[in-house]
């Protein structure tokens, strides 16, 4: 039944020390002043996953990577942040309007990171943070939106997740979402590609486990927008579903799309409990 | 100048004379390191900022000749002496003939 | 021109030779780079630290820290990059100590190597083996 995908798995997975294969116990306080939940009991609708308590992919990273994301000063992440205001200061298009004309200061989307994906009564639809941010700039602004996993809408994304951290994340799974919701949840237990994977196979039947030299973590994604060490950016969380799905050797779908749509509401749920951390470090 | 470049300095705001405090910087860089190459083939040539300097009223804290081995969005923290209130300049200068520049003020007390 | 496997096999092999040649050419460049800093003068190994992980876990950015008291300079070069050179940090009057943290890349497994310029003109060395290793499944 599951052969192939065990096959695969069991080619890709290696365990250099079992010591090394477990998510840590360290602590994760940024600044000496945000005391972030980075473990925590499952939430309820994670019950027949065997999935006990969720965990922040911050424990699967080396002690140097970890304390990159403890100080401001020392997350290159927050670089990207200061840019982000520069573009929530700056009037762009025919309206004559900046994010702050009708927002005034980023203080403002304290918790707005927690809440999405999120419905939208008037546009009768999920919205991500990224297609919120676009909607504001068509609409309010009438300026070109950013493109969807690009630099400025990460910069925007990390800026506005910043005011949230430390705050649980608490995406909403029932009502109007509910459809879009279960259409997230059967994409995650999906395989995809030649090499027949689903994001279920290594993100929470294998986390904590190691592929070839990597550590797996649960998949979550209150860290994002997250600067990798391996590309030196700030990585969108669409940006990283396209990437994990071509790993399968699959055609990936569209970041901005309506499956990744649906996968970032699911992913986002499974880490309702934990801290909203982005800018997150990451390998 | 490479696009979007931006210094980001922490330094305390004050301290006791004679202190020696520690001071962090980071600037937005891609630091292309001359090793890669395009779709083409053909290889991007290097492009870094090649040298760092922190000075406090006008005498060298530490200066720091980079190469293409540090990494994308540049990183140093150092120590420095603050024997008066004063002021903290930085200095980095990009191949391409562009600086970039910060200060920070430091007072006694 | 066409080859037949086994000739295929035999260019293979001289380029591979030739491929290997760099390699003493590297070690000489690290020389090089120390001996252009020392001058040639002798250099004693210890008398300056070196922090940097076991294993980093991106050979892209790698935390190390280097300090030697009194100090007033200190060379940094990667041995095992295609080029060597990391950095010179010069402390000047304005220095608390003689000690920087930075971030580097490292091409592969391999040792960094410091050398401290002291005060009195003397020089010290040391050096540590930075295991690299590679992602998982590339994403």
């Amino acid at each position: 039944m599951k052969f192939k995908a065990l096959t695969a798995i069991a080619a890709l997975v290696v365990a250099p020390g079992l010591a090394l294969a477990q998510a840590d116990d360290d602590n994760l306080v940024i600044n000496g002043e945000i005391e972030a939940v980075t473990k925590t009991a499952a939430p309820a609708h994670m019950e027949d996953t065997g999935v006990d308590t969720i965990m922040s992919g911050w424990h699967f990273r080396s002690d140097e990577t970890q304390a990159l994301q403890m100080d401001d000063f020392d997350n290159p992440g927050m670089i990207f942040v200061d840019l982000g205001i520069e573009q929530w200061n700056k009037v762009e298009g025919e309206a004559g309007n900046s994010c702050a004309s009708c927002h005034e200061g980023p203080e403002s989307m304290e918790g707005v990171r927690a809440v999405y994906p999120k419905w939208n009564e008037d546009a009768g639809e999920v919205r991500t943070l990224a297609h919120q941010i676009n909607a504001c700039r068509t609409e309010n602004m009438e300026a070109e939106p950013y493109k969807y996993t690009g630099g400025q809408m990460a910069n925007m994304e990390a800026l506005i997740s910043s005011k949230s951290r430390g705050m649980p994340v608490n995406v909403a799974i029932d009502g109007p979402v509910a459809e879009v919701w279960e259409r997230g949840k059967e994409l995650y237990y999906t395989r995809t590609g030649q090499l027949e994977l689903s994001c279920a196979n290594c993100h929470e039947d294998n986390y904590g486990n190691m592929i070839r030299a990597d550590h797996l973590s649960q998949g979550q994604i209150n860290g994002f927008p997250t600067y990798r060490l391996k590309n030196a950016k700030l990585n969108t969380s669409h940006a990283r579903f396209k990437g994990c799905v071509r790993d399968t050797r699959a055609e990936t779908f569209t970041p901005g799309g309506p499956e990744f749509i649906a996968l970032e509401l699911y992913v986002a749920s499974r880490g309702n409990g934990l801290s909203v951390e982005g800018p997150s470090v990451r390998n | 100048m490479a696009s979007g470049v931006r210094p980001r300095v922490k330094v305390p705001k004050s301290a006791s004379a004679g202190d020696v405090i520690t001071i962090k910087c980071l600037i937005s860089h891609p630091m292309e390191s001359g090793q890669r190459k395009d779709s083409d083939g053909n290889v991007i040539p290097q492009s870094i900022i090649n040298n760092f300097t922190c000075s406090f009223n006008g005498e060298t804290v530490v200066n720091i000749e980079m190469k293409a081995a540090i990494s994308t969005n540049p990183y140093f923290e150092f120590d420095a002496m603050v024997p008066e209130a004063g002021e903290f300049e930085f200095v980095w200068d990009d191949d391409d003939g562009s600086t970039y520049t910060d200060t920070k003020a430091i007072s006694i007390g | 021109m066409e080859l037949t496997r086994r000739e295929t096999l035999a260019v293979g092999g001289a380029a591979l030779l030739v491929a290997g040649l760099p390699m003493p050419a590297m070690a000489s460049a690290v020389d090089d780079q120390i001996n252009a800093f020392t001058g040639g003068a002798d250099v004693a190994e210890g008398g300056i630290d070196l922090i940097a992980p076991e294993i980093a876990e991106n050979g892209n950015t790698v935390p190390i820290e280097v300090s030697a008291d009194g100090a007033a300079s200190i060379l940094v070069l990667a041995a095992g990059n295609p080029t060597p050179g990391v950095g010179t940090f010069n402390f000047g009057p304005m220095a608390g100590e003689s000690r920087a943290k930075t971030r580097i890349r490292l091409a592969g497994t391999q040792d960094v190597v410091a050398v401290a310029k002291m005060a009195d003109g003397s020089f010290a060395r040391t050096s540590k083996n930075v295991k690299v290793t590679i992602g998982g499944c590339g994403g």
